[in-house]
């Protein structure tokens, strides 16, 4: 038997856009009472089922705005799905972006324990990561500097050496391997591929084909919220690329 | 049981940032960290010098009653308002990650706490200069604290996830707050008052955190039970309200930010 590590399931979300954001009461109250509030409902996932089981590493394909991010955002829990329902278990490592929750006006060293506590480690287990932190974003000279004065590059590094530092069940990489320089870019694969060796499930978006056909075995193909497939990577590749 | 472990995992992230509300507040200064308890000293040092000498109303003692008054307001004013834009300023974190999002008022409250216990030992700095009376009642002085504590939390949460909403209430709120000191007897006593207004004013829950507080600290006297439940249903109540509110709204939270 099979572990399955993120189960979707019949998931729909719908976001409400008003034509006009209404940010005031003053403007809620005139719209409310004119009856000008528009509301377009927006779907941008509708009816998406499938599992992902535990070892495997899934690839989402799907053009710009075709609600991949919508539904990695699902997963790691940042949005609830208007109908439907999302399983997951064990740690979630998001990669949505890189860095989120960093503070500009705080040191390198200072954002490792903050982020850390982000995504869930103590003081303690962050000082016992520190040393290969440091090491994997090769950031030795910059430790003690304020974030605000990295260059974006070495805030990928930072970020991506930090989400990786531990050994989490679910890993979700939403396009964050573009950056850096193509070194860093190596040595990020080498991990992930580490990290699926030992049991991690990854879930990963990318517009490199390549990519994809390297680090996933399983693929998702959705256009504009539909889900048009589910299979094997390179079958689904092949059905997206034509 | 998931709610709670789901607390223990972030208490180290709500230690996080309170430290970095803290250490970015007083980055770069050279006397850093101890800024916190000699800001409000010197702060103190000054108004007990201007109001021992121009404004005097008839009471004993006044500028430690000033400075009890200013202590307990302060705190509720700096904590709300910093809480206020906490959601809608960590909104690319929370687009991001899934962190509870009750975290980033909660962890307001508590910096401003730290910066009101820093102003306590400054009250007994200055208490101690005036030769003031400092008996046992001080060591009542954790129920005023705990009591402004939650109901200030209710307001920070109820505030923070009603301005995802409305933005107006950012700019709205400074001004309710200058209304809010003046309907509290910060400087002034409540005898002074005509009948209307001091209904309004002993009505004011801030009222009743601050003379438990002076009744403790500077009154030496042993709180009365009913001052307490007062002070403990204002604190609840609010803290419910806030709660609930907060609660009801932060799946939507994303949507807004």
């Amino acid at each position: 038997m099979v572990e399955v590590i993120v189960e979707v399931d019949h998931v729909s979300m719908q976001f409400n856009l008003y034509k006009e954001r209404v940010d005031s009461i003053k403007e809620y109250m005139i719209k409310m009472f004119k009856k000008q509030m528009v509301v377009e409902p927006f779907v941008a996932l509708k009816d998406v089922s499938f599992k992902v089981e535990k070892g495997d590493s899934l690839a989402l394909l799907g053009m710009n705005g075709s609600g991949k991010s919508t539904l990695l955002k699902l997963i790691a829990g940042v949005l609830k799905p208007t109908t439907g329902s999302i399983k997951t278990v064990g740690a979630i490592a998001p990669m949505i972006e890189l860095g989120a929750g960093f503070d500009v006006d705080l040191t390198a060293r200072e954002n490792i324990f903050l982020n850390g506590a982000v995504l869930g480690y103590s003081r303690a287990d962050m000082e016992s990561h520190f040393d290969s932190i440091i090491d994997f974003s090769e950031l030795h000279d910059f430790v003690d500097v304020p974030i605000k004065n990295f260059s974006s590059g070495m805030l990928a590094r930072l970020g991506f050496s930090i989400a990786t530092v531990t050994q989490p069940d679910i890993l979700i990489i939403d396009e964050i391997l573009s950056v850096g320089d193509y070194k860093f870019q190596e040595k990020c694969e080498i991990r992930i591929h580490e990290m699926m060796q030992a049991g991690t499930t990854v879930l990963f978006v990318s517009h490199s084909i390549e990519q994809i056909k390297e680090i996933c075995n399983k693929a998702v193909y959705i256009e504009k919220g539909r889900m048009l497939g589910y299979g094997d990577v390179h079958e689904i590749c092949d059905r997206y690329m034509v | 049981m998931d709610q709670f472990k789901l607390v223990l995992k972030y208490k180290f992230l709500l230690n996080e940032l309170v430290m970095r509300d803290i250490k970015i507040k007083y980055r770069r200064s050279v006397l850093g960290l101890l800024w916190t308890l000699l800001n409000p000293l010197l702060m103190m040092i000054v108004l007990t010098l201007v109001f021992s000498n121009i404004f005097r109303f008839s009471i004993d003692n006044f500028p430690v009653y000033l400075l009890c008054g200013q202590l307990i307001f302060n705190f509720f004013s700096e904590a709300s308002n910093m809480a206020l834009p906490s959601i809608l300023s960590n909104g690319s974190l929370i687009k991001k990650v899934y962190v509870p999002k009750y975290l980033f008022p909660l962890s307001k409250v508590f910096s401003s706490l730290v910066n009101l216990l820093a102003s306590f030992v400054a009250l007994l700095l200055v208490m101690i200069f005036t030769q003031s009376q400092i008996t046992w009642t001080i060591l009542f002085v954790p129920l005023p604290l705990l009591y402004i504590f939650l109901f200030t939390l209710g307001v920070s949460l109820l505030l923070s996830a009603l301005s995802v909403f409305f933005r107006d209430i950012m700019h709205l709120y400074g001004v309710l707050l200058t209304a809010w000191m003046y309907f509290t007897p910060v400087f002034y006593p409540l005898d002074i008052l005509p009948a209307g207004i001091r209904n309004i004013v002993e009505f004011n829950p801030l009222t009743s955190f601050i003379n438990l507080f002076r009744e403790v600290v500077m009154y030496n006297q042993v709180p009365t039970l009913s001052l307490n439940l007062v002070c403990l249903a204002y604190s609840l109540v609010m803290l419910a309200v806030g709660a609930y509110v907060f609660y009801k709204n932060q799946d939507k939270f994303i949507l807004h930010i």
